[in-house]
Parts: C-alpha cells; structure tokens; sequence
C-alpha cells in the first residue's frame, strides 16, 4: 500500500499522471458547470441524464462488440440526449409535470441500461470487465489516450463557461428579461445542457454514470455556502470539485478494490456536509451565530 | 387606430392570446400614448400581465399583432425596456445589486464582452437615482421587498429605453418606496418617456396615471384616467363582484 501511495505521489508512471490530471481537471469541469445547473434548478434533468448515458454505453459495447472508448462515448450521448428531449416532450405536451416525466425516464432508460448490461455479462464471448466500469467508474482502467480525451474535453467546458460567463449568469437569473434584450435563451439553455452531457460523458469512465451527478451538483452547493458572489462561487466550486476528483482518484488508486466514483462522491460529500455546518454564508454555525447576535442587537 | 403608425409607442391591433386554447386575451385594439404614464386594471387573471407578455413577444399571439413604433417587437426591442414582478426571480441568487443593474447593460454591450468602466459608472448612476446606491455591493438576498423592485427599476433604467414596462412595481413595497417610485415615474415622463405600468391599487389610480387600460379578458375602456375610470365602467369591469364593486363605485364618485 505504501508502494501504491509512492508511486502515484512520485507520478513516474506517465499513465497515473495523466489519469490524475485528467480526473481533477474534470471535477474542476464539473465544479464549473454544476454552478450553472444549480443556479438554472436543473440539478434532476442532469441526473435523469447520466443515468439515461447507460444504456447508450451498453448499446454500443453490444453493437461493435469490444470496449471502443469513443464508440462508447457515442453511445452515452446518444441515449443520453435522448433521455433529456424525452423528458422535454414529456412535460411540454402532456398533463406529466417535469418532476415526475424525470422519474420515469431516469429509472426507465436505468433500467434497460443494467438489463442490458447483465446480458452483456452474461455473454461468453465478451470482456466482462469493461461495463462495471461505465456504471461505477474506474479511473486506473483509463489508458492515456482516453485520459488525455478526458483532458481535452474538460478544458474546452472550462473555455465555454468562460467565455459566455455573463451570458449564462443573466439566463439563469432571469431568462424572461434576458429574452427581452434579445438574448436567445433557448439557445443559451440548449448550450448549457449540452455542456452538461459532454462534461457527463467524459466523467463516464472515472466516475460512472450513477454518481457523476453528485461531482455536477455538490461541490457548487457546498460553494455556496462560502460566498455570495457568483464568480467566487464558481472559483471555490471548481476548487472543490477539483480536489474532490484528486482525493478519490488517488484512494482508488491506492486499492485497487475500491472504485473511483464511489470514493470521489464520498470527499465530495464530505466537503459538502463540512460547508453546510461551518460555511460563513449561511452555514448551521454562521446563522446560529448571526441568529443570536442580531436577537441581541436593539432595532434601528 | 387601425393604423400602425410610427410615432405611436404601442399599438395593439387585434390580439388574441390563448393557453392551452382557452381564450386569456380576446381581440385587443389599443394604442398607447407618447410621453404618458399609462395604467393597466382589472381583476385578477384578467390578462393584465399577459397583454404586457404579449408586448414584449414572451408570449405566443393567437391572432393580431403588435408594432413598436410601427415596427414589429424584434426590430426594436431596444427602444423597450421590461420590469419583471419581482416573485419572478430567485433573490437568493449570488449577485449583488450592482450587477442585477449592470445587467441592463448587458444588451448594449453584446457578446462576450465584459462591463467596461463606464458601465460601472452607469450603473452606479442608475442606482443614485432610486437611492439605492449605499446598497450596490450588498447582495440581493439582504435586500428588503421594496429595495429589491428599485434595484429592478435601477436595472431597467440601464437600459435607457424609450417605452418601459413595468409589471406590478408598487406590490408588496414599503410607503417610502412607493413614494419613491412615482416620483421617478414622474421624472421619466418629464424626460418625454412612455411608460405603462400593471396596477392593482385602485385607490392611487387617479393619482399615479394619465392614462388608463381596463382589462378583463376584453378590452373594456382605454383613454385618458378621467374618463374611463368611471362607475359604469369598473362596472363591467368588476362585474359580479359585489364588495370590490361598492368600493370601486366609492372611489369612483370621489374627485381626485
């Protein structure tokens, strides 16, 4: 174990390097756009996303019959667009509401996603190892090339955010003015759940799909806590989300035994339930504090 | 009327608006004037908030249309500028109330590009003239009721319109506030600004607008406030309704 520990911290073995340079660049992806998904109450369609990706992956895994990480990813934004227009339809045109076409599309396309994956299991023929990875993550089963994808992809997130921060930040508070100026908020929503799959898509690997909603949405509502101001909380979002992913990479790595995401989601969580009691905006302490002291204070 | 002419601010011609094909607005014909401050009354779900939806083409028109200065919404859309209800958003969100304002910038700033200081100066200007500038830098979560509605009208001064439409400004605010408001309304007019605001007080009616739009579902009367708001008239506006009616008729019969 000490040797594992060695070896990842030394970072002489260029797969680890990259693997952990990838999986920390994508919780920091995730920090950022996790800021936007709260803030635009979308938290529940990016789960009912990553969880629609599965059978997309499964699909795919089934169809060209080998573990082809771009074929792979193909299948997940496949169904996983899929999943999310279905949902749109679903609530739009029908009596359904939107929380409970979510329901039944997450657990529906779920579903048929682990049927299918059992079949694929249960196929003499094929590599068995590769789907579990897809469901729970498994950052040391990424070769360079799909870490190097994973890398790619996460920086290019980063640079749209970025660049339309002002854009995205005026949508999410207040669409209907936002249409007013002339701003085309479909469009601007369309971006950011596309956003949205990509950064799940490439997150696939390392965390699965089961989890990868939690490194979306806790580290921006653990950031909340911190701060105010939506540039900070995008900043300490990404930062959690970041040593989130490095923490859990680096604890998986360790063993080999204990899969990614799960450990990932766990420092996240705790990071979470850490600001929710100590946070000096709103936190159980802050609000205990300010409670008394302003109880104290006479009225002006 | 029937024309849409380009010196008016606002013409209404034939509208029809329907949710889910149950008929919210039925054939409006109005045109709004120049350099006045123009109410909106009617009960609630009349179609008050809707006609203003209408306007700014947040709301798909079953028939009719509406022209801006004899231009459709969409080629002039700089020339308007919208007040939203204050519910509309979420106050906790994590801006302070100087960027809520420099968000009225946003339009004229266009893509990508981040508020110059100029923007800033503007901005802190808007927020001088609501007396909210000692609030810039305080998040709009510790804001009260009426600071939040003058943050909202210190964004929509931003953009510097010409037509602003403002939906509910007094509701829910504080007498200073109120006072405050009006005050600037008054300002805005006198800098030869249109201005038509959804009101559901009927006691400052007489007070606040020149001009007055009954509406409930049709257009019952529009005109200048000491002609259409009449007894008969918030008779059929308030039709059915017997206590709104008697202190409407009250207030009414009463001069300003």
């Amino acid at each position: 174990m000490l040797e594992d520990l060695l070896r990842i911290f030394s970072f002489q073995d260029l797969n680890t390097r990259v693997v952990l340079a990838g999986t920390t660049l994508l919780g920091t992806a995730c920090g950022a756009i996790g800021t936007f998904t709260l803030l635009r109450q979308r938290a529940l369609v990016g789960d009912a996303l990553s969880h629609a990706a599965l059978p997309g992956v499964c699909l795919a895994f089934l169809i060209l019959g080998q573990k082809s990480f771009a074929g792979l990813l193909f299948g997940a934004l496949v169904s996983g667009t899929a999943g999310v227009l279905v949902i749109y339809l679903v609530s739009r045109y029908t009596r359904v509401s939107e929380d409970a076409s979510i329901g039944i599309v997450l657990s529906t396309f779920f579903g048929f996603g682990i049927t299918l994956s059992r079949l694929i299991q249960n196929d003499p023929q094929g590599n068995k190892s590769g789907i579990e990875t897809f469901i729970y993550g498994k950052a040391a089963s990424m070769l360079t090339a799909d870490a190097w994808m994973m890398l790619c992809i996460c920086l290019g997130v980063l640079i749209v955010l970025l660049a339309l921060f002002k854009e995205l930040t005026l949508v999410c508070f207040d669409p209907d003015f936002a249409r007013t100026a002339g701003w085309p908020v479909g469009a601007l929503d369309l971006l950011l759940m596309a956003v949205l799959v990509v950064t799940t898509i490439a997150g696939l690997q390392a965390v699965g799909v089961v989890l990868i909603i939690a490194l979306l949405i806790t580290p921006s509502a653990a950031a909340r806590f911190w701060t105010d101001d939506i540039k900070s909380m995008m900043a300490i979002s990404c930062f959690f989300g970041g040593s989130s992913a490095f923490i859990g990479t680096v604890i998986s790595g360790v063993s080999s035994r204990i899969a990614t995401g799960p450990m990932i989601v766990l420092t996240a969580a705790l990071i979470f339930v850490i600001s929710l009691l100590f946070g000096s905006r709103g936190g159980v302490l802050a609000r205990f504090y300010s409670g008394s002291v302003a109880s104290m204070e006479s009225p002006q | 009327m029937n024309e849409h002419r380009a010196d008016t601010p606002i013409s209404i011609h034939s509208l029809s608006i329907a949710y889910r094909r149950k008929p919210v607005l039925w054939d409006i014909d109005l045109d709004i004037e120049e350099g006045k401050i123009t109410g909106i009354i009617g009960p609630n779900g009349s179609g008050k908030t809707t006609l203003m939806k209408a306007v700014l083409d947040l709301v798909p028109k079953a028939s009719g249309d509406v022209r801006i200065y004899g231009q459709p919404f969409s080629r002039s859309r700089r020339l308007v500028s919208y007040v939203p209800q204050r519910e509309s958003v979420d106050w906790e969100f994590p801006v302070s109330a100087l960027e809520v304002v420099l968000m009225g910038r946003y339009g004229s700033l266009g893509w990508f590009r981040r508020p110059k200081r100029a923007d800033y100066s503007q901005a802190r200007a808007c927020l001088q003239k609501v007396g909210m500038l000692e609030f810039a830098d305080r998040q709009i979560n510790q804001l009260s009721g009426g600071q939040q509605q003058r943050v909202f009208l210190a964004r929509a001064l931003a953009q510097d319109a010409k037509i602003y439409l403002m939906d509910e400004p007094f509701a829910g605010v504080d007498a200073a506030t109120e006072g405050a408001i009006i005050k600037l309304l008054f300002d805005m007019r006198a800098e030869g600004r249109t201005i038509v605001v959804v009101h559901h007080d009927l006691h400052s009616v007489r007070r606040y607008f020149d001009n007055l739009i009954l509406l409930n579902m049709r257009l019952i009367a529009v005109g200048p406030t000491a002609e259409v708001f009449t007894e008969s008239n918030l008779d059929l506006l308030y039709g059915g309704r017997l206590t709104l009616l008697s202190e409407a008729s009250h207030l009414a019969s009463k001069p300003a």
